[in-house]
């Protein structure tokens, strides 16, 4: 009895130690990355090509998901908004879920999944090739002319991307309840002028997607950077940044939230 | 893939995300290049302000001419004190009033703003003196029902003939 009792105790504070110690390793990592940035700086052409295919390439998805995301509220607000009678208000409700709360998270787990597993997997492959311990033997430092480029190209790509994702969903919530089911366009825009305010939602919106993106690109390259040098090592690195990121963007959130909610009564 | 291409593509990206964010503050949003920073605060003491918040709007016949920029109370009056940012390009005289009323019947409450006949004008700083509070539901039905029975005890007959 004892024995069971305390070996389930062990496991949980081993677990707890082991996330904690995650934790800190991924943010003395990004202390890391921070003292190594100025090579990406003096050498933008390097974030650049990362901003390429961190951005540019996630653009399909993240326009396509949030011009359906978009419709879906307007459907699902119509819906519920038209037995109030006040199926105006629709645009505040697409607009106010997608400035705050569905821009910045959806398009950060988007982004974790399409373009952070490919970091991870790109620097893990790189260890396991040895081509990282090559550089180092070059005199050339890893951290300064892999990571870092990587992590500020998707430290700069996120904030964009999610303006990108709220301004398509309200295109798409636009499209769905003004064109197809008849809401009027005036009291559509009207109203959500003067519900949304610039401070408080849109600019709250991107510090989050902001913050996002540092967690994001920090969690991708640190575990490509210290994933096992096999196979088996990049594929579960992979996996990791995918339910770690998920995890620390939904995290995250609702602690940005909470302060933000406190800044505004 | 060659500089060049890379190049045109991190740019028309970044163009993109900057006309959505352009679009999201003007169009979505109520940020105005003239209107931004440009306000004068009026102070208003009240007795009541009920459900009003900070940011709630100012409106003049129905207009928006400005925001509730804070709500305290007054331990010298024993009353709410409501400082509010008025739009600049908005002038009121000095003798306008200002009342506590609600949007709809479950609407957010605001503050109505009637001007007066004063050829002064409000300046920053200034206070409007001319109150009125909010209406609380429960005072008003008790008040009703004070009315109903002074009614009832004093003038019985007549209740009676008018009850269907």
């Amino acid at each position: 009895m004892r024995g069971a009792w305390g070996h389930g105790l062990r496991t949980v504070g081993d677990t707890t130690l082991s996330i904690v110690g995650r934790i800190g390793a991924v943010v003395l990592f990004l202390g890391q990355i921070l003292r190594h940035s100025g090579t990406s700086f003096r050498r933008f052409g390097l974030v650049i090509r990362e901003v390429y295919f961190a951005g540019v390439q996630s653009l399909i998805i993240i326009l396509v998901s949030g011009l359906f995301v978009g419709m879906v509220l307007g459907l699902q607000g119509f819906e519920t908004l038209q037995s109030y009678g006040s199926s105006e208000s629709v645009g505040v409700l697409v607009a106010l879920s997608l400035m705050r709360e569905l821009g910045p998270v959806v398009s950060a787990l988007l982004f974790a999944s399409r373009a952070g597993s490919a970091i991870t997997a790109e620097i893990g492959l790189m260890k396991a090739t040895e081509q990282l311990s090559a550089m180092e033997m070059m005199a050339v430092n890893p951290l300064a002319r892999v990571v870092a480029p990587r992590f500020w190209g998707g430290v700069i790509s996120l904030p964009l991307l999610a303006v990108l994702f709220a301004a398509m969903g309200i295109l798409g919530g636009f499209l769905v309840t003004v064109v197809m089911l008849g809401v009027d366009s005036g009291a559509f825009w009207s109203q959500m002028q003067a519900a949304v305010d610039f401070h408080h939602d849109i600019l709250n919106g991107m510090i989050k997607s902001l913050v996002f993106g540092v967690a994001v690109s920090a969690i991708a390259t640190f575990e490509g950077y210290e994933a096992p040098p096999t196979a088996e090592g990049v594929s579960g690195a992979t996996t990791r940044t995918v339910v770690s990121s998920s995890l620390a963007i939904l995290a995250l959130d609702l602690l940005l939230t909470a302060f933000m909610m406190k800044g505004w009564n | 893939m060659n500089r060049a291409t890379l190049n045109l593509w991190v740019g028309f990206f970044v163009l993109l995300g900057f006309l959505a964010f352009l679009m999201l503050a003007f169009k979505v949003g109520n940020l105005n290049l003239d209107g931004s920073g440009g306000t004068y605060e009026v102070v208003a003491h009240f007795d009541n302000i009920g459900q009003l918040k900070e940011r709630a709007p100012v409106r003049s016949s129905g207009v928006l001419v400005g925001r509730v920029h804070s709500v305290r109370f007054d331990t010298l009056h024993y009353n709410a004190e409501v400082h509010m940012a008025i739009d600049t390009q908005y002038h009121f005289p000095v003798d306008s009033s200002v009342s506590v009323l609600t949007s709809g019947i479950l609407g957010e409450q605001y503050v109505g703003l009637d001007a007066g006949g004063d050829d002064k004008m409000l300046k920053n700083g200034d206070e409007i003196k001319l109150t009125q509070g909010a209406m609380v539901l429960e005072r008003l039905i008790g008040q009703f029902l004070f009315n109903k029975a002074q009614e009832g005890g004093t003038d019985k007959t007549s209740t009676d003939k008018g009850a269907p």
